[in-house]
């Protein structure tokens, strides 16, 4: 048998059953890997949690679905008792009271969670670079960015700390670092998965899913964890079960090639390979059809203004009364929250506050949010339009490899840049998912597939069989 | 205003605590008085990740609400997130509605002793309370206190806020249009309607013109009145204050205002330029409520007969008097049980009884009528026998305390302890006779023109009879004999 960290999960759920291998002995070697600072994947590995769940399930009767397969989780996702911070200093050392829906479901199904793994600051940035606790490095190249802001989720199932992660997407966060990491990145639907528990950035756009290695193991963590939530008035139960796509060939599927997305803005190395990755789907039977989003132009103004006017009131509730930072020896209370809130938050957020507070205030809502929420509605017609000629859109994910450490972070705007492919179906609210397709100078790139709003089995299917058609080997070179 | 100058216009809003069992946006339990912070989870805390889930029996609530308030209740109501920092509101925001709230426009009728009256209603919409801020040391305001402590246990409690129009123009007429909306969402179960607990508080907006100019003046907020005395004084206050300014060629500042009921003094919270800009922006977490329309007519359909109209009823068919209908509505209890003894013995007579002997009875053993000895049926028994001149008042009375003290039927209590009327007017005559015999000075002083003195030889009878004589019958028989013996 290969490494046990080199196996997906569901090659490893198939030695478990086979009694090949036991939870205890998986969990241990990826707890190895996930205790290594090389990527700094994790802000916390729960070494203790972590084989207690795993004792717990090998010792049980009836074998859950999951069988004790390790998970990473983003440090956005609440987690009982688990610290979570959200990559920020205003949670430094948080323990939370409960965990969110879409953990306990996934541990309900036999998941083993790991610890916790590095983000940009509550989700804000496009390489991991805002977190409070240091950056993470790529597993392709050290030296550079893994994308954010989920990118400890994805340098942790690059590295083999664990064989899938959960991440959490508001305008590419799963995706682009994903891509930038050369794995499978999935967002769901908006609504397909609870955010209850997940730490709000955005709340129209934020959604919860899957990274992994193959598109198959993709769409079963993800099927551990859709539906309905009690709890989140905005979930909702898809129309039908999410299913593990086997189809090999793509014939009769229309595929939308967007072509706002394949010219200027994007590195010529990335599209030749997403190129290459297109014709592999036409070889399958596919075939491709120039489409366009007439507001793509509109779509960073649109969503810098609609994320950071949600996030400048969800952050509001770090002010220092009930929990996590609070700084010393204020004198009032507003003197509290100034210093409370200047000392726990970072640059990157403070800025979305402000921009945030200004596109809400009274006398500039019509013109900032307002009118964003009208182009945002515009967006939504778009791909309306385009979903009646095609199934499914594709793009390249993101318009340039892994950049190096340091190299963005003095200019939030080409940093914004990173986002330019994803944010379109961000603020449509569609499933799209990145897959590896390809090197450019020796970096992953990543090919987004989107749909129409629950087509998750659809696009699995598409990206399934492109995925084995073009063969891509996940490992980084010269890290594993 | 007795003032001919100077009209005042004055808009109330309520916030009114809804009688729900759980919170407006979670699900823990609503208490009065229990150990602070018991009734709390992550989401009325509002704790990293914690999402709002609104309340349908909230909801249900309001709309009952809309319909007795006359309101339009639109297809769809969206929430608003209010923001503003301060440690009661642990989200740093509200969630409110702004736009399109649950209750739109409508009108509430409300009657007083010069007629009935009509005020506009602007929107009513639902909302989560704030926590309980309390402040130790210093004069018990957050400035200067040594500790402030936060109770998150109110924190999220559901609230309607009504909002009028500026119908109203005077301390009084509030007055009475507040007792009666409250009396109508307590009648209906929509809040409990305590004031001085604080689950209804009221607000209003006040300001002053010329009489005849059809332009308002500037107004002041007037904030948190807690009984119906403060609202009319505080109102009253602020009215003069105003007029006072504007007399003196000055100008009213736009502000929010603070009464103080020991004082009797207005005092500034803040001015316009320090007013906070709430930033308001549709609540993300939640869906926009769209009540099923059937469900909303059903509960139209399902409304209990309005105190309002009620009064109304009792006026026009049963011909009671402002006051008798205002007293005997004051409950749902209480009116249910005037027209059960109504429905079986003459209405004004029932009134002047439950509201006259009975209640004063009850008082002594601190019971109300619908909770006595006293049925309806038995009440109504009494009063059908002092009409049919069976029973004397005075020993109507002494049925009534012996009903009350053990229950059972009147008709026997009569018997048994044989306090029927005399009915035989010549028995009583000879009585009269025999009385006027007895006490000849008296007799003679009647016979003077010294009138009282029929009711002495009222008295005697009565006394003589162990009241059985009916009193009236005595007095003219006694007028009668006088002047014949």
């Amino acid at each position: 048998m290969a490494e046990l960290t080199d196996l997906t999960a569901e090659e490893a759920i198939a030695a478990i059953g086979a009694g090949e291998v036991s939870s205890v002995e998986l969990t241990e070697a990826h707890l190895a890997r996930a205790e290594s600072d090389t990527w700094h994947s994790f802000l916390e590995v729960d070494r203790e949690r972590a084989l207690a769940a795993a004792r717990r399930i090998d010792a049980a009767p009836e074998r859950p679905p999951l069988a004790g397969v390790p998970v990473g989780i983003k440090d956005a996702l609440s987690t009982k008792d688990l610290t979570t911070t959200s990559g920020s200093k205003i949670l430094e050392g948080f323990r939370p009271v409960y965990t969110a829906t879409c953990v306990a479901r996934l541990e309900a199904a036999g998941a083993v969670v790991l610890g916790k793994t590095n983000m940009d600051e509550f989700a804000m940035g496009s390489s991991c670079e805002n977190s409070a606790y240091g950056p993470t490095r790529n597993p392709w190249d050290l030296d550079r960015v893994p994308g954010g802001s989920s990118g400890g989720s994805a340098s942790s199932v690059s590295a083999r700390q664990v064989p899938w992660s959960l991440g959490s997407d508001t305008g590419g966060s799963i995706r682009q670092p994903a891509a930038l990491c050369g794995i499978v990145g999935m967002k769901p639907t908006y609504g397909a998965v609870s955010r209850y528990g997940l730490i709000a950035f955005a709340s129209s756009l934020d959604q919860v899913g899957p990274f992994a290695r193959t598109v198959r193991d993709s769409a079963l963590l993800l099927q551990h964890m859709v539906g309905h939530d009690p709890m989140d008035s905005t979930s909702i139960d898809l129309p039908e079960p999410i299913a593990l796509p086997s189809r090999e060939r793509l014939d009769g599927l229309r595929v939308g090639v967007i072509e706002e997305l394949m010219g200027e803005g994007v590195d010529a190395g990335v599209r030749a390979t997403v190129e290459t990755a297109l014709a592999a789907m036409e070889s399958l039977g596919a075939t491709l059809h120039p489409v366009h989003i007439p507001h793509a132009k509109y779509a960073l103004a649109t969503y810098y203004l609609i994320a950071p006017a949600e996030c400048s009131a969800n952050l509001a509730r770090f002010d220092g009364i009930r929990y996590g930072h609070r700084t010393a020896d204020a004198h009032d209370l507003l003197e509290t929250y100034e210093r409370t809130r200047s000392e726990g938050f970072g640059p990157e957020v403070k800025r979305r506050i402000m921009l945030g507070t200004f596109a809400l205030a009274s006398g500039y809502y019509d013109a900032y949010y307002g009118q964003a929420q009208r182009v945002r509605t515009l967006m939504v017609r778009d791909f309306d339009d385009i979903f009646s000629e095609v199934d499914v859109v594709a793009s390249p994910t993101s318009p340039s490899v892994a950049f190096p450490l340091g190299e963005r972070t003095a200019d939030p705007y080409t940093m914004y840049l990173s986002d330019i492919c994803t944010i379109p179906m961000s603020l449509a609210g569609l499933p799209a998912m990145s897959i590896p397709c390809g090197l450019s100078d020796g970096l992953p790139v990543g090919l987004q597939l989107a749909g129409p709003a629950l087509s998750e089995n659809r696009l699995f299917e598409a990206a399934h069989a492109t995925e084995l058609a073009l063969g891509f080997d996940t490992r980084p070179g010269g890290t594993a | 205003m007795s003032d001919t100058r100077w009209e005042a216009v004055i808009g109330i809003e309520i916030h009114a605590q809804l009688l729900t069992a759980t919170k407006m946006f979670c699900g823990c339990r609503l208490s009065f008085g229990d150990d602070p912070n018991t009734h709390t989870c992550p989401i009325c805390l509002a704790h990293p990740g914690a999402l709002p889930v609104t309340n349908a029996e909230a909801v249900r609530l309001a709309i009952i609400a809309g319909h007795a308030l006359g309101c339009e209740i639109p297809e769809r109501s969206v929430f608003h997130r209010k923001n503003y920092f301060y440690p009661d509101l642990p989200k740093a925001y509200q969630i409110s509605q702004f736009d399109e709230p649950i209750c739109g426009p409508g009108r509430f009728r409300y009657l007083s002793d010069d007629g009935e009256h009509w005020v506009g209603i602007t929107r009513a919409h639902l909302e989560e309370d704030a926590a309980k801020l309390t402040h130790t040391g210093g004069d018990g305001r957050r400035a200067g206190a040594e500790r402030s402590s936060v109770d998150f246990n109110r924190g999220g409690t559901p609230l309607l806020e009504i909002v009028t129009e500026p119908d109203l123009r005077s301390g009084a007429e509030a007055s009475a249009f507040l007792k009666q909306l409250r009396q109508t969402l307590v009648q209906l179960g929509i809040t409990d309607g305590n004031m001085e607990q604080g689950s209804m508080r009221a607000d209003a907006n006040i300001s002053v013109r010329p009489v005849g100019q059809a332009e308002f003046g500037t107004k002041t907020e007037l904030k948190n009145m807690n009984s119906f005395t403060f609202l009319e004084r505080g109102i009253g206050a602020e009215i003069a204050r105003q007029i006072e300014i504007l007399e003196d060629g000055g100008s009213v500042v736009q502000e929010t205002l603070h009464f103080d009921p020991v004082t009797g003094d207005i005092h500034s919270l803040r001015s316009k330029e320090e007013a906070h800009d709430y930033r308001y922006f549709p609540e993300p977490d939640l869906v926009p409520v769209v009540p099923d329309r059937a469900w909303v007519d059903e509960i139209k359909a399902g409304l209990p007969e309005l105190p309002v109209d009620r009064r109304d009823r009792w006026r026009s068919d049963l011909g009671l008097t402002f006051e008798d209908a205002e007293v005997l509505s004051e409950s749902p209890e209480l009116a249910a049980y005037f027209e059960a003894v109504a429905s079986e013995a003459s209405p004004k007579s029932a009134a002047n009884w439950v509201r006259g002997e009975l209640r004063a009875q009850l008082r002594e053993v601190d019971q109300e009528p619908w909770e006595s000895n006293v049925t309806p049926s038995a009440l109504a028994a009494i009063i059908g026998m002092v009409e049919g001149r069976e029973v004397s008042m005075p020993n109507a009375k002494a049925v009534l305390a012996e009903v009350v003290e053990h229950g059972g039927d009147p008709a026997e209590i009569v018997e048994t302890k044989g306090l029927g009327a005399i009915s035989d007017d010549s028995e009583l005559v000879a009585l009269v006779d025999r009385l006027l015999a007895e006490h000849a000075d008296q007799a003679q002083q009647l016979r003077d023109g010294k009138d009282k003195l029929i009711g002495f030889f009222v008295g005697q009878a009565m006394k003589a009879t162990q009241g059985r004589a009916d009193p009236g019958r005595v007095g003219e028989l006694v007028r009668e004999r006088v002047h014949s013996a």
